[in-house]
């Protein structure tokens, strides 16, 4: 009854699905996977613990809190969509086509800027929404405001995910590496040429960024109509 | 020098992380409902974040727990918050100009920065023992928090804000973001106690059962595609990789002539459209809805991202077919 050990994946997507508390949920599905593979209770706890600390790297946004505290009580996103204001032409798919260029280019060379508590939220976003609104010539609907929040956030992952193996020395391309290096008859794959294989993908997904981007900006002026 | 940066430097930070918990939890005690509960549930985070290190893993599973049971009785509650009004946030923008810029910036701008700096640190090697002299890049809390320090010391001087506002904003952001805050954590620790129990073993049997002996194109499919499922149960593809190129890659592809470089590389990435679709990705899709306070707090960010996902899956399976063979 190997199979049993699948119920924690069952419990996320049940939970999921119904719109159950996530945190409980989460919780949950850890400590009966545990339990029906015949891990101790202290032991899940311990392995709770332990993982949820190791990754406490995914929340340091939280020291920037404050930071942007002050920026936006001080008018940060006003200013930002004003500047925008005054750029001819401007439109919120290229300030997403910018950033997605600046973003790919920086996680090529393993230049870790980005994040969506660092520039989404406070440059990016009021910068393509002031954009938006110049473009269209009208203040934004609610659901445009909504899409535009997503596609700036979507943004931020295509940018940081499908760039990041061109660099040899990234994380993902060393682990790579040492998977299939591992097999017999590949001893000869380097770090190089997992990134080198890595650029297609790179390119592809910012062409598909900028297309997505664009085709948005043609939907708001096509509403606007 | 080397292990303090290594093992202590970055602490310092978490401790400033939980210092913002700590905060967040005092102003709860302000609140109309729920008081006790949600000041408990933000100082537990706290504690977590800045004593994590040195706390038994098995009393951090444990606070978890208790914090999960908050959340779940619907006891986490945010307070009511004064927003300032756009008149003076307005007047401010026009009244500082561009300088309200420099703080964001810096932030960035320090990460450029102090990605380029080196320590050599002596690691005792793994069979001799003996220490070796390693080069290491700075942590990413150091890289983050010295950038955010740096950006609230200047935003200070430019904005001349009052502590007391900039404590309510600050817990009204965190309470914004909520219990969301620390599910990339759990996910993360959910993921090692799927790993303890075997679960990625399961799933590959299940996987490689359903592929036909010797044939390329279905190979290809279901490695693209086990790459895809597994990354959206586990929201990791480092996870998934291993085994799935175990499992699938290799036997499948690789013995049969498959450019090894080619598979690896196109199967990580296929992995990341996996990233883009689930809710398990949290650090990438559902704090950032929360971030960037969107209507819908779960998919909001996934619908934007599935077509380009959908797209991209097809465009790596044509790759592998057409480089790797």
């Amino acid at each position: 009854m190997e199979y049993i050990k699948l119920v924690g994946i069952l419990i996320i997507v049940v939970g999921f699905a119904l719109k159950l508390d996530t945190l409980a949920v989460v919780l949950i599905a850890g400590i009966v996977t545990g339990l029906v593979s015949g891990i101790s209770i202290t032991d899940i706890l311990a392995t709770l613990g332990t993982g949820f600390v190791s990754n406490r790297l995914m929340s340091i946004f939280l020291i920037m809190f404050p930071v942007i505290a002050v920026i936006e009580r001080y008018g940060l996103k006003e200013r930002a969509a004003y500047l925008i204001g005054n750029i001819k032409n401007a439109s919120s798919g290229k300030v997403c086509s910018i950033y997605m260029f600046i973003r790919v280019l920086a996680s090529a060379f393993n230049i870790r800027i980005g994040g969506h508590v660092q520039f989404i939220r406070p440059l990016i976003y009021p910068m393509a929404l002031g954009a938006a609104e110049k473009y269209k010539g009208a203040p934004c609907t609610t659901e445009e405001d909504e899409a535009i929040k997503g596609l700036t956030a979507a943004v931020e992952n295509y940018g940081n995910f499908f760039a990041q193996n061109c660099f040899p020395a990234a994380s993902g391309v060393v682990l790579i590496q040492g998977t299939i290096a591992a097999f017999e008859g590949c001893e000869w794959v380097q770090l190089a040429d997992i990134a080198k294989n890595s650029i297609w993908i790179c390119v592809i997904a910012t062409i598909l960024t900028v297309v997505q981007v664009n085709l948005y900006d043609r939907k708001l002026k096509g509403g606007n109509k | 020098m080397g292990s303090f940066l290594t093992n202590y430097a970055p602490e310092i930070f978490y401790v400033l992380c939980g210092i913002v918990c700590f905060d967040t939890a005092l102003r709860a005690l302000k609140n109309e409902q729920s008081k006790i509960p949600t000041f408990l549930f933000w100082l537990l985070l706290g504690i977590i974040f800045a004593g994590g290190k040195f706390l038994p893993p098995v009393v951090t599973g444990a606070l978890l727990v208790v914090m999960g049971v908050i959340t779940v009785t619907g006891n986490l509650k945010m307070g009511k918050f004064e927003e300032a009004s756009y008149e003076f946030k307005k007047a401010a923008a026009d009244k500082l100009g561009n300088k309200i810029f420099i703080p964001a910036i810096t932030v960035g701008v320090m990460a450029f920065v102090l990605a380029f700096v080196k320590y050599t640190e002596y690691v005792p090697d793994a069979t001799t023992g003996e220490l070796v002299a390693t080069t290491k890049s700075l942590n990413g809390a150091i890289m983050t928090g010295v950038g955010c320090v740096l950006a609230l010391i200047l935003a200070f001087i430019i904005c001349k804000p009052k502590v007391k506002e900039t404590r309510e904003d600050s817990a009204r952001l965190l309470m914004t973001v909520g219990a969301s805050s620390l599910l990339p954590q759990l996910l993360g620790a959910l993921q090692s106690i799927f790993t303890a129990a075997g679960v990625g073993a399961v799933i590959s049997t299940i996987v490689s059962a359903i592929i036909p002996e010797g044939n390329i194109f279905a190979g290809v499919i279901v490695y693209c595609f086990g790459m895809v499922i597994f990354t959206m149960i586990m929201g990791n593809a480092f996870a998934a990789f291993s085994v799935i190129t175990i499992g699938i890659g290799y036997p499948f592809l690789i013995a049969h002539g498959g450019n090894p470089a080619v598979i690896g590389a196109l199967g990580m990435t296929c992995g990341y459209c996996g990233t883009l679709m689930t809710p398990m990705a949290a650090n990438f899709n559902i704090v950032p809805c929360a971030v960037l306070e969107t209507k819908d707090p779960r998919w909001a960010i996934i619908k934007t991202q599935a077509p380009v996902a959908l797209i991209l899956i097809v465009v790596h399976i044509v790759l592998m077919l057409v480089l790797a063979f």
